[in-house]
């Protein structure tokens, strides 16, 4: 499976990790409802090293969708929320 | 799964999806979007440009701000050596409230330079991409009817929409931090232009400045007087002369032999 890391580029995943990722992801998805300043620092850097040791690096010139997008390692809290919260943020 | 993960390839793929619905043709859709993809790879190259003048900007201020540190440093001292605490501690103030600066901008300086690299690689994957799409929508014109040509074009179209999206934002948080850099810059040029800092060019002087050359002018008029004294008394006795010349501020009080021993070359 294809993720991109926001700012870094797309990775291939193979399935038995993507499971592991979920489990973070939903982490991930309550610290930023709640407002988890240190949980969402936590689960994120962990979703991201996961993605980039365990997955390949896809050739840039590889024109596919990814099927999950990761944000920036460096996101903070509000622009991951505004990502989320309105599709006019994303530009192009 | 209903994770933030999805949510947000759900995000990028609406968008995709909603520039590819747009057109009656999808093989228009193709011209179209590398248009906009060309513009995208200019305004980020334009980005990395930015980012690297204000990254320049902010060297050259630090610059500015260390040659005033270390003036500040010497004045201190100058002082110091003239018996007043009171001017050192001052300049020491001074100079350690533009350390302080200085560090900030070395901060920003290292923010900036990270930023300038990640749009660099941005605009490099970016370019691979844009690359392959302009070979792809050829093939496609050129082999596939409308119909054929929509479900072809489908897969490309999301992932160079995709990659757009991500260069995108990457711009958007580059242009917010040069931003706010600039805003701060913009600050410490007015301090500079003031010359509540210093000017470098040393035309402006500041109050500490003038207190250390009211001082030296106060000694140097002393040792004239001394001078002629000696000269109107005795002609041969050699004036004592204390305090140090202007031009030597860093030296200690005490007689300086050089300009002692002036008066006697010269005659």
């Amino acid at each position: 499976m294809i993720i991109r890391i926001l700012g870094e580029g797309q990775f291939d995943v193979a399935d038995h990790t993507v499971e592991v990722l979920n489990g973070i992801d939903s982490t991930l998805q309550s610290a930023v409802e709640t407002g988890d300043e240190a949980a969402f620092r936590h689960a994120l850097t962990e979703l991201i090293s996961l993605v980039r040791e365990a997955g390949v690096r896809v050739a840039d010139d590889y024109l596919g969708p990814s099927e999950l997008v990761l944000p920036a390692a460096d996101s903070t809290l509000e622009e991951v929320r505004a990502l989320l919260g309105d599709e006019g943020l994303i530009p192009g | 799964m209903a994770g933030l993960v999805k949510r947000m390839s759900l995000i990028f793929k609406a968008k995709a999806n909603k520039a590819l619905d747009r057109a009656e043709d999808p093989r228009e859709t193709l011209d179209y979007s590398y248009t906009k993809q060309l513009e995208l790879l200019q305004k980020v190259r334009r980005g990395v440009a930015d980012v690297a003048t204000s990254r320049k900007r902010l060297e050259l201020q630090a610059q500015q701000l260390q040659q005033q540190a270390d003036k500040l440093d010497g004045q201190a001292r100058a002082a110091l050596a003239q018996g007043r605490e009171d001017l050192a501690r001052e300049a020491l103030t001074r100079k350690s409230g533009l350390t302080q600066q200085i560090s900030d901008l070395q901060t920003q300086h290292t923010s900036l330079q990270a930023e300038e690299e990640k749009l660099t690689l941005a605009s490099q994957r970016l370019q691979a991409k844009v690359d392959a799409f302009r070979m792809k929508k050829e093939t496609i014109k050129a082999t596939y009817t409308a119909a054929e040509a929509q479900t072809k074009i489908g897969e490309a179209f999301s992932g160079i929409s995709e990659e757009m999206g991500d260069v995108g934002l990457a711009i958007q948080r580059a242009e917010d931090k040069t931003q706010t850099m600039q805003a701060r810059a913009g600050a410490i040029d007015e301090l500079l232009a003031s010359g509540a800092l210093d000017d470098p060019t040393g035309t402006s002087k500041d109050d500490i400045q003038s207190e250390l050359d009211r001082m030296a002018s106060t000694n140097e008029v002393e040792s004239e007087l001394a001078k002629m004294k000696g000269e109107l008394t005795g002609g041969s006795a050699k004036p004592a002369i204390e305090g140090a010349s202007t031009a030597d501020q860093t030296a200690p009080a005490p007689a300086t032999p050089a300009q002692a021993q002036q008066p006697e070359a010269s005659s």
